[in-house]
């Protein structure tokens, strides 16, 4: 049972050794390969997230789910808000991401963010496939550690 | 309709297997980037000499440690502080060198290798190679320069996977790294 330190520390390290070992004019991929780093984790993670679970209702009940319970066991708390326009786009609004909270409280350092963001995005991304939604997830921060996750239905 | 089960689920359960799936996909990644084995292995390593260094710092403010007296009380507080405060786990001490500055720390349950299956072709892959670094960092913030290497590990057929830490030298107070 790893301590949430130690995976705070290796987050941070994952992103800093990717930008660290990537050619300057490179850097671009970056984000989609942490992106595709988190798609895999979130995909495994809620495979044994929902094995005891019962079926979901519909995307609206999906969505409750990421935002309570999933919210609650990756990033320690629950999403403060949940907004929907009821054609597929859901804003979810964490008011104190984890992973922002040791950067900075403010617009320091807003140039950082996407990338501590981008594995997020991955998990969320991942999961949601993996329930049988397609998605685009995007990350969208103003100030520090307050960010919105847009979540954009696939529909097939 | 039917009410819905719960869905509580223990959320350090899963924030232990959030790392050790994170650990899983970056070792993939790696594997893919580099294709050799033992290049894996430095990454790897260095990765987590980065952790160590940082780790460190919450450890000691955390748990109120005082300085080792000799090799031994390292090794203990090792296994039983900081393994079982980060991994939950607590290695076995054990095989100690004559001279007192070489031991085995032997790991029955390593959670970073949960859900992982070696496959064929990476006999030099030494998979939790991050823990090395780790150790090697940590103890170096305190002064004291260890080599850290894999002896046994259970992805390759071992009973346990063993980890063997040599002291090599105490470190001179010195100014900080990138300072002058």
């Amino acid at each position: 049972m790893a301590d949430e330190v130690l995976f705070e520390l290796f987050h941070s390290e994952i992103v800093a050794f990717l930008y660290r070992t990537t050619d300057k004019e490179d850097q671009d991929q970056c984000i989609a390969k942490l992106e595709s780093l988190g798609f895999r984790v979130g995909q495994s993670l809620v495979e044994r997230f929902t094995k005891d679970c019962s079926r979901f209702k519909d995307d609206l009940d999906i969505m409750k789910f990421i935002c309570k319970d999933f919210w609650n066991s990756v990033f320690k708390k629950q999403v403060d808000n949940l907004r929907t326009n009821h054609q597929g786009v859901y804003v979810l609004q964490d008011n104190r991401f984890r992973f922002l909270t040791q950067i900075s409280n403010g617009k320091q350092f807003m140039d950082a963010a996407p990338k501590y963001l981008a594995m997020a995005c991955g998990i969320i991304r991942g999961s949601l496939a993996n329930i049988g939604i397609n998605s685009v997830v995007t990350a969208e921060v103003s100030a520090m550690p307050a960010c919105k996750f847009q979540i954009q239905l696939q529909r097939t | 309709m039917s009410k819905q089960a719960s869905r509580s689920c223990d959320p350090r359960k899963v924030n232990g297997e959030l790392f050790t799936l994170t650990y899983g996909a970056l070792v993939a990644q790696l594997l893919r980037d580099y294709e050799d084995d033992e290049e894996v292995n430095k990454q790897l390593e260095k990765m987590g000499y980065n952790i160590g260094v940082r780790l460190i710092e919450d450890f000691l403010a955390r748990t109120n440690t005082g300085r080792c007296n000799d090799f031994r009380e390292t090794a203990d507080i090792i296994s039983k502080m900081a393994f079982k405060m980060y991994l939950g786990i607590t290695p076995v001490v054990s095989n100690w060198s004559a001279a007192g500055d070489e031991f085995s720390l032997l790991i029955e349950n390593n959670p970073l290798i949960d859900f992982v299956e070696l496959p064929d072709g990476h006999n030099a892959l030494n998979y939790s190679s991050l823990l090395c670094g780790v150790l090697r960092g940590a103890l170096e913030m305190v002064q004291m320069e260890v080599d850290v290497k894999f002896v046994q590990d259970q992805l390759k057929g071992d009973s346990v996977t063993e980890l063997r830490l040599k002291f090599v030298k105490r470190l001179e107070d010195a100014v900080p790294v990138g300072e002058d």
